[in-house]
């Protein structure tokens, strides 16, 4: 129960961290969302050996947990949660691909290099992600998607099942609790039972979706979702977006922990 | 004022499956009338009230609100006119915050930003909950749930109350917070619920329904003492007008 109650509390963690106002906080939630896209492709477009190139990367979460002052602990637990998984898809690399090539004294498979290259992308995705929600909130978030013409009917989506996740974790709580009340000493929930508990889930769901509809087209819903006043994009905006985009463009083309490298060590032979 | 009237006439209803839910329901509320609609459960009370707000439409028998006739083509008219509040204030209140929550309405009528925002403002304070705009829905407590929700209606302006068991699932003291506040708007109101005793206190007239029809309308003075008439709908008379349980003493009233 205090896993589920935890959980309910936790999941807007984000949403209210985004309610500070911070420099990062105030740029337009468009500018935040290009960067972020930009980030991402950049960043997951890094071929699978080239490990070096992906250091440069990592300035952008920094110097946005720091400028956005964003407690580094829960956002990186968040990340945690989603390691398993990258790990699951990653692990099988170092058996296939055992051709191994020399660092210095190590050698060290390929599989191994391609398996931390995916597992530094993902990680770095997956910050950059839960860093964009935190400084900009759903909402917005959902403006500049609408900015971007996004189809209304998938930004409605997104943020109807954000708002109506913790409501469906309640009812599944719910069920559950009448579950084990009525069966003692099982764990979990018997197999047997798990059709007529997914089914009653989506009936409720299925319900649930129809009375909040209904509340909506009383207040005139056509289809529109008005979040209000749109902020100006402003010159610091353009400056924040353009700024992170090059640099992100132009580490992805140059690999610029090897040409400072190169600089240092050239400056050295002379 | 003849259109704030709400007409019904000879309306009946019956589900897919062939329950006859709604029978013959006739009556006619006129402006800043308190009506309370009790019944027994399943005796047709939610499904009137979806026919009123058009979310279900009659299979015979008409609803006019003033003088227009509620068809499709005058639903978003009508809808800006009667606002309802449901029973489950999570079905209301789907947005982010309470201040966008309650701004929905306004906003989808095409309102200006600050004329959405002097509507907010107001309707948060009619419900005394002003310091709560930017607070999260589903971190609010049950009761600051339904005036949040009651709120969301009122920013519509509208001139009809339809409310759904406003006083289900409240603490003694927030149910208290949310009678005083029905019985201080002045807005035509209709309210649905098994709390006799709020309905006793904010309505003066009651329509009793009884397997889709109207058993009794009249005042709620006169109905909500008739203890064979209630008996007979599944209802009992309001507990403040029972005998004491202690001593067994009758009430005089």
């Amino acid at each position: 129960m205090s896993k589920i109650a935890n959980s309910l509390y936790n999941i807007r963690l984000l949403n209210d961290l985004a309610n500070k106002n911070t420099s990062i906080h105030n740029i337009h939630p468009l500018a935040k969302v290009i960067a972020t896209v930009i980030y991402l492709i950049m960043l997951t477009s890094c071929g699978r050996y080239e490990i070096s190139r992906l250091l440069p990367y990592i300035f952008y979460p920094v110097l946005i947990f720091a400028f956005a002052e964003l407690p580094a602990v829960p956002i990186l637990k968040r990340v945690l949660l989603v390691e398993p998984l990258i790990i699951g898809i990653g692990i099988l690399n170092p058996l296939f691909d055992n051709y191994t090539i020399n660092i210095g004294d190590f050698a060290i498979s390929r599989g191994w290099i391609t398996f931390f290259s995916i597992f530094i992308k993902s990680s770095m995705a997956i910050v950059a992600s839960l860093l964009l929600v935190a400084t900009t909130g759903m909402d917005k978030m959902a403006l500049a998607l609408r900015m971007l013409k996004i189809p209304k009917i998938f930004v409605l989506q997104l943020l109807l099942t954000y708002r109506y996740i913790s409501v469906l974790i309640e009812e599944v709580f719910k069920m559950q609790r009448a579950y084990t009340l009525r069966a003692p000493g099982q764990k979990g929930i018997h197999i047997s039972a798990w059709g007529s508990f997914a089914g009653q889930l989506i009936l409720r769901a299925f319900d649930r979706a129809q009375r909040v509809y209904q509340a909506m087209s009383l207040r005139g819903f056509t289809g529109e979702y008005n979040t209000g006043e749109i902020p100006k994009f402003m010159f610091k905006d353009f400056a924040y977006m353009s700024g992170w985009s090059l640099f992100f463009v132009i580490a992805r083309i140059y690999n610029i922990p090897m040409l400072i490298g190169l600089f240092f060590t050239g400056v050295f032979n002379l | 004022m003849s259109h704030h009237k709400l007409e019904v006439r000879n309306l009946r209803f019956s589900y897919p499956d062939g329950h006859e839910a709604i029978k013959n329901i006739s009556f006619i509320i006129h402006h800043s009338e308190s009506v309370g609609i009790i019944g027994a459960n399943g005796a047709g009370k939610s499904t009137l009230l979806m026919l009123l707000m058009g979310l279900l439409f009659p299979d015979s028998g008409e609803i006019m609100v003033g003088d227009v006739l509620v068809t499709k083509k005058t639903l978003p008219m009508m809808r800006q006119r009667m606002g309802m509040v449901f029973q489950d204030p999570d079905d209301q209140l789907f947005m982010t915050s309470v201040y966008d929550d309650v701004a929905f309405g306004p906003r989808n009528y095409k309102l200006s930003e600050k004329e959405v925002e002097s509507r907010v403002t107001k309707a948060l304070e009619s419900v005394g909950i002003p310091n709560l705009k930017y607070r999260a829905p589903f971190r609010l407590s049950g009761g600051e749930k339904r005036a949040a929700a009651i709120a969301a209606v009122l920013s519509m302006e509208p001139d009809i109350l339809i409310m759904d068991e406003p006083t289900s699932a409240l603490d003694p003291k927030s149910r208290r917070r949310v009678i005083n506040l029905l019985k201080g708007f002045s807005h035509t109101k209709i309210i649905t619920s098994h709390d006799l005793d709020m309905v006793l206190e904010t309505c003066e007239r009651v329509i009793v329904i009884k397997d889709g029809e109207v058993f009794a309308d009249g005042k709620s003075a006169d109905i909500l003492v008739n203890a064979e008439l209630l008996d007979s709908c599944g209802l009992e008379i309001p507990l403040s007008l029972q005998n004491c349980p202690v001593c067994g003493k009758r009430k005089n009233n």
